[in-house]
């Protein structure tokens, strides 16, 4: 009887710490994730703020005065264009 | 030392040890009287307090969702900023730390000493919407009493040219204008909250609940093309301040799909800039300002007559001497004529014409196709202030009402009904609801007219476009265009001011199958020229060329250069 009661408490001591252990480590993942999470939201500002610069840099009024002013181009004579559908591509 | 004996054994009196015995029990039993109290009746409370020390409620902000355009370029994004506020009376630094604060922030060290005079408020912002990395300098001086708090600001990168269409937030990051209003609920999202665990050094560990699950924005893709926008609004300020006019307006509808491509007004405003901004800028004219449109409405009602089976393109119309009267009101023609063709009615833009051709109809019927066009009624658009027009019930129409309306005054329309209506002729008779919402597919129209009759109008419209017409500046160097040109005096104090005109222009292109309807008002245009024809023309000329080309539209017409008109001299009419 004795022996039988020292062994299930030796089975309880070892669930308890198993617990223990668990809920701890379930806790460090928790965090991790939790980080990984407020990472994530910050790349989505980020990439917010970058989505903004480049809608700044590529405004077309902006690009159209370089395209004219710096690199002397403009638009081709439509006489020069032709239009080519996708049926007589193949 | 002498030892007591230890034959007799001292014999305790017998109540000591039962005291002792008593008052163990009694206190065992006080421990567990206390316990049981502590365990069933105080629990929830010692619990609470228990919980308070690591549980912690969280605020899950939403973030506003973009605005972006048909192409995915972001129109409107919300970056997180940072606002500094102040606890008046906890605040203590010295001059030279109130000086670093001050110009980190940007303002007067005497006006941080008027916002804390009040020492008895709790909360007092010192600067709102300041950078991240303004914030965290004004964190790292570690002032006392100083605290920050996150918000949202919201960027529009378009600036001036988009500013009518996506509107703006107020500094609460609620819409207050254009779309961002009208989507609000979309855009908005939920805050949400969450019960969290948090350990020693402020880490969450663990997530015991949701309680209230919160949602982000969601992003929103509208109709419109960046890049014909872009083209439109620098045409229609062009023209705005070439001709030194009070506003213009323009608006590009697809008409396969009824999606808005483009929507401009000028004068415009810069969104992120909104301190200077007065009513003028600030109205969205395409949508929510009426005008008697003039000539433009001529097509409705030759579509009426060619609908009623009683004439036909070519029947002849007697409009000598170039003048009309009808009960003490004269119509003019500035091109008089003895007799036109119906064709001809639109293609000169003949005023006479178009009032025989209205008065031989009844007005019921006359009221119902300008009905059936969308006129006086508020158009189905997700957009705040859409105007609904003004069209009087047909039974308190007086004859010289029934005639001018056949040219477009006594009726007012904003820019928006007129280019919708104007997709009936480009649709073969059907009217397409518009949206400003990317769809993508191919919208399906209300019937209105028979396709034969739009037809017949498509072609008169391209003769109006022809030498001859009123409209030759709108041509285009490789597609064939459509459209009708109106010049009409603007109403003071309910009569025509001479000398105040609102040009227009309305049309479609390629006609041989519309893709595009574009329609440009210019309000008060006071350089010399007034008419559609010259001022409004050109700029549809310029927006429709350049959005054909973007869309890669085909040819459909002969590659020979335009030849410019005479000092518009043909573009001259008088409505």
């Amino acid at each position: 009887m004795a022996k039988l009661n020292l062994l299930l408490l030796a089975v309880l001591v070892a669930c308890a710490i198993g617990l223990v252990t668990s809920q701890h480590r379930a806790r460090k993942l928790f965090s991790d994730l939790e980080r990984e999470q407020a990472r994530a939201r910050a790349l989505d500002v980020e990439y917010g703020q970058l989505q903004l610069e480049a809608s700044t840099w590529a405004l077309h009024a902006r690009v159209e005065s370089i395209a004219v002013r710096k690199l002397g181009l403009h638009a081709p004579d439509p006489r020069r264009v032709r239009i080519v559908r996708p049926a007589e591509a193949q | 030392m002498s030892k007591p004996g230890t034959q007799g054994l001292v014999r305790l009196p017998v109540w000591r040890a039962r005291f002792v015995a008593t008052a163990l029990v009694a206190a065992f039993a006080a421990l567990a009287a206390r316990s049981a109290y502590l365990q069933t009746v105080r629990t929830d409370f010692l619990q609470e307090k228990g919980e308070a020390r690591y549980s912690r409620v969280i605020e899950v902000p939403a973030t506003r969702g973009r605005i972006l355009d048909r192409n995915g370029e972001a129109l409107a994004v919300s970056t997180p900023v940072k606002s500094i506020w102040a606890l008046p009376g906890d605040v203590e630094f010295g001059a030279g730390q109130k000086r670093k604060l001050a110009s980190l922030l940007g303002m007067e060290p005497k006006d941080i000493d008027k916002r804390l005079a009040d020492r008895s408020r709790d909360f007092v912002y010192l600067k709102r919407q300041v950078s991240p990395e303004v914030a965290d300098d004004v964190a790292a001086l570690g002032l006392k009493g100083i605290h920050q708090q996150r918000e949202y600001r919201r960027y529009y990168p378009g600036g001036e040219v988009t500013a009518h269409v996506v509107g703006f937030t107020g500094v609460d990051d609620a819409g207050q204008e254009g779309v961002e209003l009208a989507y609000q609920a979309s855009l908005g999202g939920k805050p949400g909250s969450r019960r969290v665990i948090k350990d020693r050094l402020g880490r969450i560990v663990e997530d015991v609940e949701s309680i209230r699950a919160g949602q982000d924005g969601t992003d929103l893709t509208l109709s419109i093309d960046g890049k014909i926008q872009s083209l439109a609004y620098g045409a229609l300020k062009a023209a705005v301040e070439e001709n030194r006019a009070k506003a213009g307006g323009l608006i590009v509808i697809d008409v396969r799909t009824g999606e808005i491509l483009a929507l401009a007004n000028y004068p415009s405003f810069n969104p992120n800039n909104r301190a200077r901004l007065t009513g003028a800028q600030l109205r969205n004219r395409v949508i929510t300002d009426l005008f008697e449109p003039g000539s433009t409405l001529k097509p409705f009602t030759v579509a009426l007559a060619l609908e009623s089976g009683k004439v036909t393109p070519s029947t002849a119309i007697s409009t000598a001497p170039g003048s009309m009267t009808i009960a003490h009101y004269t119509i003019h023609d500035t091109h008089p004529a003895a007799w036109l063709s119906l064709s001809q009615v639109i293609q000169k833009s003949s005023n006479v014409g178009a009032a025989k051709v209205a008065l031989a109809m009844p007005s019921a019927a006359m009221w119902g196709m300008f009905q059936s066009v969308g006129f006086g009624e508020v158009p189905q658009l997700d957009f705040p202030g859409a105007a609904a027009g003004k069209l009087r019930p047909y039974k308190s129409w007086r004859p010289i009402e029934q005639a001018t309306m056949a040219y477009g005054h006594g009726i007012s329309v904003s820019l928006l009904q007129l280019a919708r209506a104007y997709t009936v002729f480009a649709r073969d008779g059907e009217l397409v609801p518009l949206t400003l919402v990317k769809t993508g597919t191919e919208a399906a129209g209300e019937k209105v007219l028979s396709a034969s009759s739009a037809r017949a109008v498509r072609t008169m419209l391209e003769l109006a476009v022809q030498p001859g017409g009123t409209g030759p500046r709108a041509r285009i160097m490789g597609w064939r265009v459509a459209g009708k040109t109106g010049t009409a005096h603007k109403q003071e104090n309910g009569a025509y001011a001479p000398d105040k005109y609102l040009a227009s222009f309305a049309g479609f292109a390629p006609a041989s199958a519309p893709r595009l309807v574009v329609a440009v008002m210019i309000d008060e245009p006071s350089a010399g020229q007034y008419y559609g024809g010259a001022v409004a023309a050109p700029v549809f000329a310029q927006v429709m060329q350049g959005a054909l080309r973007l869309l890669g539209v085909p040819y459909d017409a002969p590659l020979v250069p335009i030849e410019s008109p005479g000092a518009g001299e043909d573009a001259r009419e008088s409505t």
